[in-house]
């Protein structure tokens, strides 16, 4: 007790001491971090008031014809967003349709049947997976994935559809060449997989044991466990996971423009090239000048709508459950 | 602790009396437990009789739930648990390989420590596990869903809102519903593992007269932190300490005048 009220005593005598140091560095300190999270908000408000001030003379000139039409002529000046928003939305839904299930089984497989010792591996090669620079898919997808779906899928399936009603048309290849919006579409679909799995993951993780062991306990399989009981409870989280994977793979640029085609024609086939928002404008800004540029910029408004519509959207669903 | 033995001795009078001339439902012989290498459950011995509630209790850790959860062989989920020995369900060896667990899951049901209704509404919370096992018209299922909360002392409170969610309800309905979900499997045994560990006197006061009223249709297992709950609701006591069965007998006569000094020394609350 002695030594304790001693060191009591040493430290209060110490207090005055450390207090010497000006009150103002209390208030500049509250300051500089008040500044540090303006400065985000300033940006983000620059980015968006730039890109509708470049965009402002295409909208002017197009009205609402710069979003239904599907001209994009450089040599006439004439532009039209149609195509690649067709295209930015038919690439993200073939990777959620694609990617979405796989995901899905991932999750399901880590948390619920896979082996201690096989975890650690499976879980670490799909992080690694979200670690691959875009650049990588890009270049593997065109050089390596592009040749091979050209020889063993768009040719023996195109020869088999031929003639067939609707069938024939969106899985036809007039020209097969491997690369279009399927291509794209199924590269996204790697890309956003380590995403939307390992949320999933962690939202299936977070569900009491006991939950489970209740839904066992009445006789279910462990597909009427992971059907009826898991998923449903982990339900608008997974919404939410699945959101922001469709967030990455629409405003996704690299690798879609070298795997889309970059065509600005509107085709009922998801064998032939297209174009994505993102893959328009990596492609043209370099020699964009003028009404192009602004055309460009109004692309870029686009999209940045429609990305922060689904980010917001999956942040209320996600955050909706947390709350619940 | 000393008032909880004082009443616990006036609440044995309330149980019936055990029935030792009741047959035999379940058999546990030399049963032993394996948390990995650890060895929680010692070559236990012990029947359970039909229609009959037994309680076991135990300090924290005794091996109590353990011995429950391998009646349905909910531990095989977990890989690096396994037992051995021989646990005979109307004889037939419930740790044999060849059963089928899921089967044996909904002939011994399980009741949990914490309310666990299904994402789903109070209806289908019942009507899933039945769906499970038996086709039914639907007349017959609204009539199975009925008599199964009926049973579970919810109809009144639940039958203007059938549809609505499981999580609507309150937390000791919801143990009711979760009880009302097993029973609706017209199992053999319930397992009930604390079930009132995470609710009110009153939720847990009703719980003990559903369990009371449940006994002339199912033998019962239940575990319990709670030793006037154990005097009150249950016809045979099993006292586990460490891994081992230490004393196992009609309730009265355990509370009253058991045996082994150990368990005189755990229920007037000298340890544990």
């Amino acid at each position: 007790m002695v030594a304790l009220s001693h060191e009591r005593l040493v430290s209060s005598a110490d207090a005055p001491a450390r207090r010497s140091s000006p009150p103002s560095f209390d208030a500049l300190f509250r300051l500089a971090s008040l500044a540090s999270a303006l400065l985000v908000l300033i940006v983000l408000l620059g980015i968006i008031g730039s890109m509708i001030y470049g965009g402002m003379p295409a909208f002017r000139e197009f009205g609402l014809g710069f979003i239904t039409s599907s001209v994009w002529n450089v040599n006439e000046d004439q532009y039209g967003a149609w195509v690649a928003i067709v295209g930015t939305l038919t690439t993200a839904l073939i990777a959620l349709v694609i990617g979405v299930p796989l995901s899905l089984g991932i999750a399901i497989f880590l948390t619920q049947l896979c082996p201690p010792w096989l975890k650690r591996p499976v879980a670490t090669t799909i992080e690694l997976l979200a670690a691959v620079p875009s650049i990588i898919y890009g270049m593997w997808g065109l050089f390596v994935f592009a040749p091979l779906f050209a020889n063993y899928v768009q040719i023996p399936v195109s020869n088999i559809v031929e003639g067939m009603p609707i069938i024939g048309t969106i899985l036809y290849a007039r020209t097969p060449s491997g690369v279009g919006i399927l291509t794209a579409g199924i590269i996204l679909a790697i890309m956003i997989i380590p995403f939307i799995a390992s949320i999933a993951r962690d939202i299936l993780d977070q569900i009491p044991s006991v939950l489970r062991e209740s839904a066992y306990g009445i006789g279910c399989t462990t597909w009427e466990v992971v059907r009826n009981v898991l998923l449903p409870q982990a339900g608008v989280s997974i919404i939410g996971a699945v959101m922001l994977g469709l967030g990455r793979a629409l405003g996704e640029t690299m690798a879609v423009t070298f795997v889309v085609g970059n065509a600005n024609r509107l085709s009922g086939s998801l064998f032939d090239p297209g174009s994505t928002i993102a893959s328009r404008i990596a492609n043209e800004f370099n020699e964009a000048i003028g009404l192009q540029l602004n055309a460009l910029m109004a692309l870029g408004c686009i999209l940045f709508l429609v990305t922060f519509a689904v980010l917001v959207l999956a942040r209320l669903l996600v955050s909706r459950v947390k709350v619940g | 602790m000393s008032t909880i033995a004082l009443n616990t001795s006036s609440a044995v009078g309330k149980a019936a009396a055990g029935n030792a001339e009741a047959p035999v439902r379940i058999a546990v012989r030399n049963l032993n437990f394996y948390y990995g290498d650890f060895r929680s459950l010692k070559d236990i011995n012990l029947d359970f009789y039909d229609r009959q509630v037994t309680a076991l209790i135990g300090p924290s850790g005794c091996g109590k739930s353990t011995l429950l959860r391998t009646f349905n062989r909910i531990y095989s989920l977990y890989p690096e648990q396994r037992a051995d020995g021989e646990i005979l369900l109307d004889g037939q060896n419930v740790l044999s390989p060849s059963i089928d667990v899921n089967e044996l899951r909904a002939r011994v049901g399980m009741v949990f420590q914490k309310p666990t209704p299904f994402p789903m509404s109070i209806y289908d919370n019942i009507a899933f596990g039945i769906k499970l096992y038996e086709k039914l018209p639907k007349s017959e299922l609204d009539g199975r869903v009925e008599e199964a909360l009926r049973k579970a002392a919810l109809w009144d409170e639940a039958k203007d809102k059938l549809r609505q969610s499981g999580m609507s309800l309150s937390g000791g309905q919801q143990q009711r519903l979760c009880i009302a979900r097993t029973i609706a499997q017209r199992p053999e045994v319930i397992l009930l593992d604390e079930p009132t560990s995470a609710l009110d006197p009153i939720s847990t006061g009703k719980i003990e007269e559903l369990i009371e009223q449940l006994r002339s249709e199912f033998t019962i297992v239940i575990v319990t932190h709670n030793m006037q709950q154990a005097a009150r609701i249950s016809q045979f006591t099993a006292f586990m300490y460490l891994g081992e069965l230490v004393e196992f007998g009609p309730t009265t006569k355990m509370f009253m005048n058991p045996a082994k000094k150990q368990t005189q020394d755990y229920i007037t609350g000298r340890f544990g």
